[in-house]
């Protein structure tokens, strides 16, 4: 009795310490000192079963080794991962990490089905709630899974988006696997154990189906959501193995999921369910090909030109993208910035809520290049500021920029928040090559005859852009 | 102090809205950072993975998947606080370089 009050206390602790951890998490100044306080948490909690089991039934040593293989391995392959993985590949490696959470709730729901004695299962049918929640979280707990391998996978770009899954086809398959998952459902609750796997593959195959025709500017919201759905899974293990501490947290959560999903649907002005069941933008594109191609007035301009105009200028606005973390040219980029403003030029940099890949994607990137907090700025802030501006310099943005979105009605991309960087004096667009955004879709913006391309790998012209503007003597003290 | 399941669904309830209030407000710049820790705490399941295998008792298949539960679930856990800790160290970093610039 008294080790099961110690537990109790413990596992308050820990509700506590987790509480003030992510609600730390959500300011800067304190976000790092909560994410070591959530961890401790967790640690906490660890604790607090082992001290319940002790006081209890006690831990065998069979399941000690058991424990200690699946800490061990786990634990130094996440802690190989987590030093390995480059910044830039950030959103994929959370992305990874969900699908891993997913997957657990899944087995131990599995396994209390499977191999939790015969009359214990007796037992468990009879309970709704218990019923349940093994098939939520198995339901839910496959889909995080191999949705995000699959999130994971198109990121990395192992996975494009199959033409079949943009046509009104995939909505009659998803449904199929609808069915399937809830006629295993069905049987699984009469008792039946076939109906397990039929819920498992149902719902996996669901998860594929989900997330494979999303286009990848969507992404940052899968990921998102399938962050609140491993919550989710958590909460229903919980009801499983009766942990009310595991309630707690997964509930956090997955309410945490939600909320930022919310927000990046707001950033791209998309409803989630359009996200989720519209399709890729690009595939309304493809249907429209024939204008894709399609650029009248493409002004290319060398690196020499691009630098004689950036001298000149007072204000420079930066656009960072995606690009811009697949060349990684941060730090190249921060060298440039550094030299104009020892040249008496106002730097800032633009930051679209859905740059990148994630949300926040670009401010991780450039804090890591060492720009200061105070020049990122907002696309609200920004937004009224580009007409005083004399150059924007894209860098691996492209959808972000693209003023279809404010005067194309027929666009895929109408309604969606831009910058508006056109009504800067001079727009640079640095870029390998014509190929369209991640949308798909044509970009106006290059044809207007205030935007010049530069192309090239981002890393290379401003490597070449830092060369010159030294050569000019911008800069140069004294 | 028994888990009973009406309780439970009121933690379930509570823990939903004290997830919504706890990150009203979050700056753009935590987006990325505050899912990855999130997505840490929700590796919390290893506690799961972890009473299963001590309720196993010898039944080999049992114990075998509640070990690769566990391993996933610490892979999560421990991935996740480290690679958040590692975004956050750069923003952590910036205060005191502007100090010294400052000065």
């Amino acid at each position: 009795m008294n080790s099961a009050i110690l537990k109790y206390a413990i596992d308050l602790l820990a509700v506590l310490l987790l509480s003030l951890g992510i609600k730390g998490l959500s300011k800067v100044r304190s976000a790092r000192e909560a994410n070591r306080l959530a961890a401790v948490a967790i640690a906490l909690a660890v604790v607090g079963v082992l001290v319940d089991s002790l006081g209890g039934s006690g831990v065998s040593f069979n399941a000690w080794i058991w424990i200690i293989l699946g800490t061990v391995v786990g634990g130094c392959l996440g802690l190989w991962t987590a030093q390995k993985v480059p910044m830039t590949s950030m959103p994929e490696t959370v992305a990874l990490f969900n699908g891993c959470g997913g997957m657990s709730s899944l087995l131990v729901s599995m396994g209390v089905v499977l191999y939790l004695g015969d009359g214990d299962l007796d037992q468990l049918n009879k309970d709704l709630v218990v019923n349940l929640s093994i098939v939520i979280s198995v339901f839910v707990g496959a889909i995080t899974f191999s949705g995000s391998i699959v999130a994971m996978a198109k990121l990395q770009g192992w996975l494009s988006t199959p033409v079949w899954t943009q046509s009104k086809l995939r909505h009659a398959v998803n449904i199929s696997f609808v069915v399937l998952a809830l006629v295993g459902a069905i049987e699984l609750s009469f008792g039946g154990q076939s109906g397990l796997w039929l819920l498992v593959i149902g719902s996996g195959l669901l998860g594929i189906g989900v997330t494979l025709p999303i286009g990848g500017a969507d992404m940052p919201v899968v990921i998102s959501l399938l962050n609140s759905y491993s919550g989710v899974a958590a909460a229903a293990a919980g009801f499983v193995v009766e942990s009310q501490l595991l309630i707690v947290a997964g509930a956090m959560v997955g309410a945490a999921g939600l909320i930022l999903t919310q927000v990046m649907c707001k950033g791209m002005n998309r409803s989630l369910l359009s996200v989720l069941f519209g399709g890729a933008l690009g595939a309304v594109s493809s249907a429209s090909a024939t204008s894709t191609s399609e650029y009248t007035n493409i002004t290319s301009c060398s690196v020499e030109e691009c630098a004689l105009t950036i001298e000149a200028a007072e204000r420079v606005v930066v656009v960072p993208g995606y690009g811009l973390a697949v060349a990684q040219a941060q730090h190249t980029l921060r060298e440039v910035t550094r030299v104009l403003e020892a040249g008496g030029i106002t730097v800032s940099y633009a930051i679209h809520p859905v740059a990148g890949r994630m949300p926040g994607h670009m401010n991780v990137l450039l804090a890591e290049a060492d720009v200061p907090y105070e020049q990122l700025k907002e696309m609200d802030v920004v937004n009224p500021e580009f007409p005083a501006t004399d150059v924007v310099l894209v860098l691996g943005a492209n959808d972000v920029v693209n003023p279809q979105a404010k005067n194309d009605p027929e666009s895929p991309l109408y309604g969606m928040p831009v910058l508006d960087v056109y009504e800067a004096r001079t727009v640079f667009v640095i870029k390998r090559g014509m190929s369209a955004g991640y949308s798909g879709i044509k970009n106006d913006l290059f044809d207007l005859s205030n935007t010049s391309m530069v192309f090239g790998d981002a890393k290379k012209v401003l490597g070449d852009l830092l060369v010159e503007l030294k050569e000019l003597g911008v800069g140069r003290k004294g | 102090m028994d888990f009973s399941h009406a309780e439970a669904l009121w933690i379930l309830l509570l823990g939903s809205l004290l997830g919504l209030e706890l990150i009203g407000k979050v700056p753009p710049t935590l987006h990325t950072p505050l899912m990855s820790g999130a997505n840490a705490v929700s590796g919390i399941t290893m506690l799961a993975a972890l009473s299963l295998i001590i309720k196993a008792g010898d039944k080999l298949p049992l114990l075998v998947m509640g070990s690769i539960s566990l391993g996933f679930a610490l892979f999560n856990v421990i991935g996740g606080f480290l690679v958040t800790d590692r975004m956050l160290a750069m923003f952590s970093r910036k205060p005191i370089r502007r100090k010294g610039n400052g000065s």
